[in-house]
């Protein structure tokens, strides 16, 4: 499904991704953690399409994504949420997700006429579903920028998922989030998975990301360090040095 | 009257130039060619009309479609820089345009004298109302016709994806990005239906004032343009024409009497203005107000809360006057 290729980013001359090569396959949701600055942010953001690669290829579902405009990367197929929650504050709920392009809108033979003439009975259909998911239904007239911190989480899940993905980049969804939300993010993300979307999970919370993911990769310094099952990275000594430090000798 | 109905086509007008700059800050860019698309729109109509005896609709439709494509080929390069980049870029293409005039000659004899466009002498005698006969009275019903034409057409746009589209580029166009907006194509939509509708506002001032000149379209004109619908606020196409009616019949023509003190008054009216209503003169919330004052109006309570509200203020006076 997702297949990076050596890929790396320099900005100047610090190396923020260097030669990471990594493989998720199709209905897996894969972990990615790494140390503070271990370029596991930088990562989503190449596969995204926000910056360009120094070297190296991205590929979705067989498809080179490397040279492709972000919104056409959406087009394609992959969708995300960001760190730090960009919604449209002065939009409403249903703007929001009303907004995100998918598929089927840009596939379309006579894109911009069918949209003014039908668009709006499918968009309710589907954007309907992404509402449902959000649990934001009672709310879809208020201001993005009046709602909780949690709910615009939510709602930045939903949007991402308007835009019918095959592949979600969802990067540190739980950051902010207590015990009892980060329970309901690990549920919905099962559920996302459920819906046939393939997720690259990036992650500080280490609780959640080994209670939901199949497989972990391991960032430090830019280079992948290890890759495996939630167990085996646990126990791997690269990893366990990474972030704990070598023993002092 | 003729000054009251004068003022009336001016508001009209300035309404339209404010409106083409409100589209385009929809997706957060400052452009100061406004007035440049308003000159191009002007002459385009006029020469029409005048050289080429068009009637008046094709001839302001073909105007503002000439604006348009100049918008639209400008977009592509002048969207590709951002912020004070392009509040020069688009300044140095108004500035562009006026000079295009002030050099441009295209005269043909009719009738015994020449008209059209002749350089910085402007272009003269664009007699099509007064040759048919229309007075001021219908000329200034015809433009607000126009003016009410392209505010349905916002307003419906705003409550539509495209209203949606545009603002979530002017919020955070990363954010837009990553929703699959193609930023390119939405900004240049905006500035192209923004170029046509100051074309169609400069069509419509050239006929009714007969006679333009390239100093009719300088920074100043491109300045109110913006103006306009930030110090009206971008919840509405209402608060642009609060705006105008603001600055053009309050500030401009109802302060007159004050003579030399008007001009030391006007800037800081406006300033007052802005920190009064710091979301615009008609702001989110009162625009939400306006929509439900609709609504209840449309569902018949207004008449019977209005007597309330009446009943109560009524019986207040009365206890302060204890009687």
């Amino acid at each position: 499904m997702l297949e990076l290729v050596d890929l790396s980013k320099h900005f100047g001359g610090v190396k923020a991704v260097d030669g990471v090569s990594l493989s998720v396959t199709k209905g897996e949701i894969f972990g990615l953690i790494g140390p503070n600055g271990s370029g596991k942010s930088t990562i989503v953001n190449l596969i995204a399409g926000l910056i360009a690669p120094t070297s190296g290829r991205i590929v979705v579902d067989t498809e080179d994504m490397s040279d492709l405009a972000a919104h056409v990367r959406v087009a394609h197929g992959t969708a995300r949420t960001f760190q730090n929650i960009r919604l449209f504050g002065q939009l409403t709920v249903w703007q929001n997700l009303w907004v995100a392009e998918n598929r089927d809108r840009q596939q379309r033979a006579i894109p911009v006429l069918r949209r003014w003439l039908w668009g709006r009975a499918d968009d309710r259909e589907r954007l309907g579903a992404a509402l449902e998911f959000s649990g934001l239904a009672g709310k879809r007239d208020d201001l993005a920028a009046n709602l909780s911190f949690g709910e615009q989480r939510r709602l930045e899940l939903a949007r991402a998922l308007a835009a019918e993905p095959k592949l979600l980049l969802l990067d540190e969804p739980a950051a902010g989030m207590n015990a009892e939300e980060i329970d309901e993010l690990d549920a919905r993300i099962r559920r996302i998975r459920e819906l046939g979307v393939t997720v690259l999970l990036i992650e500080h919370h280490m609780e959640l990301i080994m209670a939901v993911a199949d497989r972990i990769g391991v960032l430090n310094f830019g280079q992948k360090i290890a890759e495996g099952r939630p167990g085996e990275v646990q126990s791997n000594a690269k990893v366990r040095e990474a972030y704990l430090g070598t023993a002092a000798a | 009257m003729d000054f009251y109905l004068g003022l009336l086509q001016i508001i009209g007008v300035h309404t339209l130039l404010g409106l083409s700059a409100y589209v385009v800050l929809l997706t957060g860019q400052v452009s100061l060619a406004q007035a440049g698309f308003m000159a191009i729109g002007a002459y385009v109509a006029a020469m029409l009309t005048v050289l080429a005896k068009w009637a008046l609709v094709p001839a302001l439709l073909a105007g503002g479609a000439a604006a348009a494509v100049v918008a639209c080929a400008v977009g592509f390069p002048a969207l590709r820089v951002r912020g004070l980049m392009l509040v020069v870029a688009t300044l140095a293409f108004g500035e562009a345009v006026r000079l295009f005039f002030f050099n441009f000659d295209y005269q043909i004899a009719m009738g015994g004298i020449k008209v059209g466009p002749l350089g910085g002498e402007g272009f003269r005698q664009i007699r099509y109302f007064p040759e048919n006969g229309w007075t001021t009275f219908q000329v200034m019903v015809f433009i607000w016709l126009m003016v009410a034409a392209v505010m349905a057409a916002l307003w419906w746009m705003d409550r539509s994806r495209a209203g949606a589209v545009l603002r979530a580029v002017g919020e955070d166009e990363t954010a837009a990005q990553s929703a699959g907006l193609n930023l390119t194509a939405v900004k240049v939509s905006a500035m192209t239906a923004g170029g046509f509708i100051a074309g169609v506002a400069g069509g419509l001032y050239a006929h009714y004032t007969t006679h333009i000149e390239q100093g009719n379209f300088n920074v100043l004109v491109a300045t109110f343009a913006i103006a306009y619908p930030i110090l009206g606020g971008l919840s509405s196409v209402f608060g642009t024409l609060a705006a105008v009616v603001f600055i053009q019949g309050f500030l401009v023509e109802g302060l007159r009497f004050l003579g030399d003190w008007r001009n030391l008054l006007f800037g800081a009216l406006i300033v007052l203005a802005m920190n009064v209503r710091p979301g615009g003169l008609l702001d989110a919330n009162s625009a939400a107000g306006l929509r439900r004052a609709l609504q209840r109006l449309r569902s018949g309570t207004a008449l019977s809360e209005a007597g309330a509200t009446w009943r109560r203020l009524l019986a207040k006076w009365r206890g302060a006057f204890g009687a």
